[in-house]
């Protein structure tokens, strides 16, 4: 009758990469402010179910090195410790080896992490520096017994073990006693992943034992249940040990199980009797007796912590392995706008059953029935995407981190300004956004901004500026990275194109041409490699990145006074406005976005250039056409380009003219990715199943282009 | 179509059995594992996808998913054919891990399901036709013809093999 924990485990990593960006950023916070009572039991609940969480699914060393972060946080909760900035570093260190944990398991690696007995060494340093008299003071006997809890004693720091042993035996040296354990799990205790021999084996470290099992509420054979639980002990235990120990054993089966402990040798200290038995009303018996008062506080406020982070855990939607976490409220949108729609059919289904051709009156009816329809479908397809929407603080919310350790390790002192991290995102764009995001971050700091000495001399303030910066502008979402540090160095950029030879010395180029010239592969104008950035891999592959997601990357600078990188991104990616057009027998979409008009061809425009190249005149500019039939392979209906019809595209900057047979209607289409079951299409971004049941082929106008100037002819600032 | 199952004509053993769908192309008779069989579906010109291998007809949309089509007889070199109203789609699918991913076969027509036991699928001959070793699984006869067992999974790397030829004209 084992359960398959496995099952749980990805939620566990989920929500333990959650926990610990709570801790991170909170202990961030430690460092600029005085210390907010919230904040501390915000992370403490954080580090205390990491720990529960990693100690159930047998991930002991992410227990062991959260237990010492707990420890460490339960003394700054008591206000027995302030922080000092130096055990901050090694607290979010310690974070940080967890996170490489959790990764490593997720992988499903099991090897144990190399520093890990360096992390939990500094920890302890931690714990048992500085504050220890106070703790002592505050003869809390409890803390102290804390760090032996859940540790394999032979994982102990030499040192650290033997101060933390001396110090538990001072404190409890006279308590030698023998306790009456009566622990009766909760019957479904095997559905919390929880096996209840764990809890018993733990308590054989502690004392000797003596266990009988209670075998009286095992019913026959018939009605067995194999997943639940029908077994309780009786466990005698003799040992040096306090009955917060033993309590400490069962505190993350708290809520499940029944719990009487009654000491056997009756000392006046230790005469207490307690039952600790929440949730399972069917179970539930009789109530217990004298609790001093001090432990009343302790339970109290431990099942309160279980209970609120409960409550914290939204929803969770599974898609394969990945899940999204959805607020409610989004849910109940959905539901209302679904209860509506059942609504809307029922009359429909009432409409059609009695409609008649001799009544128009019916028909009308009819037809507003059918807009209503319309109505809440469409309503029905935004709430759906709303779903897939993240606050892009997603991100945003690593950056502080990142920006503090990178600001001392080069030294600079650097405010990061987060604006819009509400401004919400489809959440695969999101995944895709880290790494650029990322590395024009740290980019910024490496070679933005200055050094204080260049800041004091350019009369620049010293602290440098960071912005980021995310909003809606129209169907697009806009995310800015700005840096008021040197700016990009036209004059540099521009010889090392030429030495490269992506452009030739005599060309008139503009300053969004020259910066875009960063974006180049093997392009970088840094004088030093750092370990940071300037390897000249890098924004080649952010461009790249962004282009995959539909957007495109822009640089304004002004030298010596600022840069700032503009990330333009579609809404979602599973939804677009398209135009449809027609090619030979073949139906296309084209990004409505892209387009920046259509117009049916003069022939007086038409011209034959610089080798067989056609252009169109519009206005002032040549437009190149590209012939969609000869590119996408399709026989033509109609070849010449005499009063053709020309969709002007947009991409990357450059205007295009594609030659298309027929404009057919504007619609939404909901974007379908063909390597599902197939492969990538170069210039096709998905396909779109049309009203008629066909599938539609969406161009990728940045894709296209690439393919001609690929292929056909040159890039138009080189050579 | 013959939804009988026709029991494969050799003493029966306490062999592991395993069916199997035969269909023709051109003379010849070729069989996949029936498990991997989707549906079956009539030919409908599908959208053609640009610079696209010759044999991979198009995509098709079966219940909001878009798959593609590849005509057997182009891809294995055994001449093309008029699509008639015979012509049928084979709807294959593969779970690969966690994904499982879809296709469609041209096929001149749909033969039989048989029955096999595992002992009778014969391994591939030693000499080579037009379709690539590893396509094949093997061999079975049925009656007194022999059908060709394909290997699904290799069908559906082949696809990836897309060598991007630019043809001038269809």
């Amino acid at each position: 009758m084992t359960i398959d924990v496995e099952q749980f485990h990805q939620v566990f990593f989920e929500e333990c990469i959650e926990n610990l960006d709570i801790l991170e950023q909170g202990l961030l916070t430690f460092g600029n402010a005085a210390v907010d009572d919230e904040i501390v039991n915000h992370i403490f609940r954080a580090a205390h179910s990491i720990k529960g969480g990693a100690a159930t699914f047998n991930f002991i060393d992410i227990a062991e090195i959260t237990h010492e972060l707990e420890f460490i946080l339960d003394q700054v909760r008591e206000g027995s410790r302030r922080l000092l900035s130096k055990d901050l570093t090694h607290m979010l260190t310690a974070v940080d080896a967890v996170h490489k944990i959790v990764e490593m398991r997720k992988g499903g690696n099991k090897t144990p992490l190399a520093n890990q007995q360096v992390v939990i060494t500094l920890l302890r340093c931690i714990a048992n520096s500085e504050s220890q008299d106070i703790t002592e003071k505050q003869t809390d006997i409890q803390k102290i017994n804390n760090p032996s809890e859940l540790l394999d004693p032979t994982s102990h720091h030499d040192e650290v073990k033997q101060t933390l042993q001396i110090n538990r035996n001072n404190a409890e040296q006279p308590v030698v006693n023998e306790w009456e354990v009566i622990f009766i799990p909760s019957r479904h205790i095997f559905l919390t992943g929880n096996d209840p021999i764990r809890f018993i084996r733990e308590l054989t470290e502690l004392a000797e034992l003596t266990v009988q099992t209670n075998i009286k509420q095992l019913p026959d054979w018939e009605f067995i249940e194999p997943e639940d639980c029908f077994l309780s002990w009786y466990i005698k235990l003799t040992g040096a040990i306090t009955k917060s120990t033993i309590l400490e054993v069962f505190e993350w089966i708290a809520d499940e199980c029944q719990l009487t402990i009654t000491p056997l040798k009756k000392e006046e200290a230790i005469q207490q009797e307690e039952v600790i038995q929440q949730e399972e009303p069917d179970t539930s018996s009789q109530s217990f007796v004298e609790i001093s008062p001090a432990e009343l506080n302790k339970k109290s406020s431990q099942t309160q912590e279980l209970a609120s982070v409960k409550q914290e855990q939204a929803p969770a939607i599974n898609i394969g392995n990945q899940s999204i976490r959805v607020n409610v409220e989004k849910i109940d949108h959905l539901f209302d706008l679904v209860g509506e729609l059942v609504i809307t059919q029922s009359m429909l289904s009432d409409l059609g059953s009695r409609l008649s051709l001799d009544n128009l009156d019916s028909i009308e009816r009819l037809q507003s029935g059918l807009a209503q329809l319309l109505q809440n479908t469409k309503e029905l397809q935004e709430s759906v995407m709303q779903i897939r929407m993240v606050p892009i603080s997603f991100i945003f919310n690593r950056f502080p981190r990142i920006v503090h350790d990178l600001a001392n390790q080069l030294g600079k002192k650097v405010d990061l300004k987060i604006e819009g991290e509400g401004t919400e995102l489809d959440k695969n764009v999101m995944e895709q956004l880290v790494d650029p995001l990322v590395h024009l971050v740290r980019n910024a700091l490496d070679h933005g901004i200055e050094e204080t000495e260049s800041r004091l001399q350019a009369k620049k303030p010293v602290t440098g500026v960071i912005k980021l910066s995310a909003y809606h502008r129209g169907g697009i979402i806009v995310i800015e990275i700005f840096d008021d540090g040197v700016g990009l160095n036209r004059q540099a950029i521009l010889s090392k194109a030429q030495t490269k030879g992506l452009i030739k010395s005599s060309e008139h180029l503009s300053d969004a041409q020259i910066f875009d010239l960063v974006f180049e592969p093997g392009f970088s104008t840094a004088k030093t490699v750092t370990g940071v950035s300037g390897r000249g891999v890098g924004m080649d592959v952010v461009r790249k990145n962004i282009y995959s997601l539909g957007g495109h990357i822009t640089v304004e600078s002004e030298q010596g006074n600022f840069s700032r990188f503009q990330i333009i991104l579609p809404l979602t990616l599973a939804i677009l406005d398209g135009q449809l057009v027609k090619v030979g027998s073949e139906t296309y979409v084209i990004p409505l976005n892209t387009i920046v008009e259509s117009l049916q061809m003069v022939p007086d425009a038409i011209q034959q250039i610089s080798g067989a190249l056609e252009v169109y005149r519009l206005r002032r500019e040549n437009i190149p056409i590209i012939r969609l039939y000869e590119l996408l392979n399709i026989t033509p209906v109609n070849t010449s380009l005499t009063s053709a019809l020309l969709v002007v595209v947009e991409a990357d900057g450059n205007k295009f003219g594609l030659l298309v047979d027929d404009l057919l209607a504007q619609q939404q289409v909901v974007i379908k990715s063909l390597e599902a079951n197939y492969d990538k299409v170069p210039g096709i971004s998905g396909g779109t199943i049309l009203g008629d049941g066909t599938v539609a082929l969406i161009l990728d106008i940045s894709g296209l282009v690439r393919l001609i100037t690929d292929e056909l002819f040159v890039k138009p600032c080189a050579a | 179509m013959n939804e009988a199952v026709m029991e494969y004509d050799e003493p029966l053993t306490t062999d592991y059995h395993t069916q199997y769908l035969t269909f023709t192309l051109a003379n010849e008779l070729y069989a996949v594992d029936i498990l991997r069989v989707k549906e079956i579906r009539g030919w409908k010109q599908p959208t053609l996808i640009p610079n696209a291998p010759d044999y991979i007809k198009g995509l098709i949309n079966i219940r909001g998913m878009i798959i593609p089509v590849m005509d057997l007889r182009v891809h294995f070199n055994i001449g093309s054919k008029e699509y008639t109203p015979t012509t049928v789609v084979i709807v294959l699918s593969v779970k690969q891990g966690t994904t499982s991913r879809t296709m469609g076969i041209v096929v001149d027509t749909v033969a039989d399901v048989v029955k096999v036991a595992e002992s009778a699928l014969a391994s591939a001959l030693p000499v080579k036709g037009t379709i690539s070793a590893e396509t094949i699984s093997g061999m079975i006869n049925i009656k007194k013809q022999t059908a060709t067992v394909l290997a699904v999974e290799k069908l559906f790397e082949l696809r990836k093999s897309n060598d991007r030829k630019l043809k001038s004209n269809e």
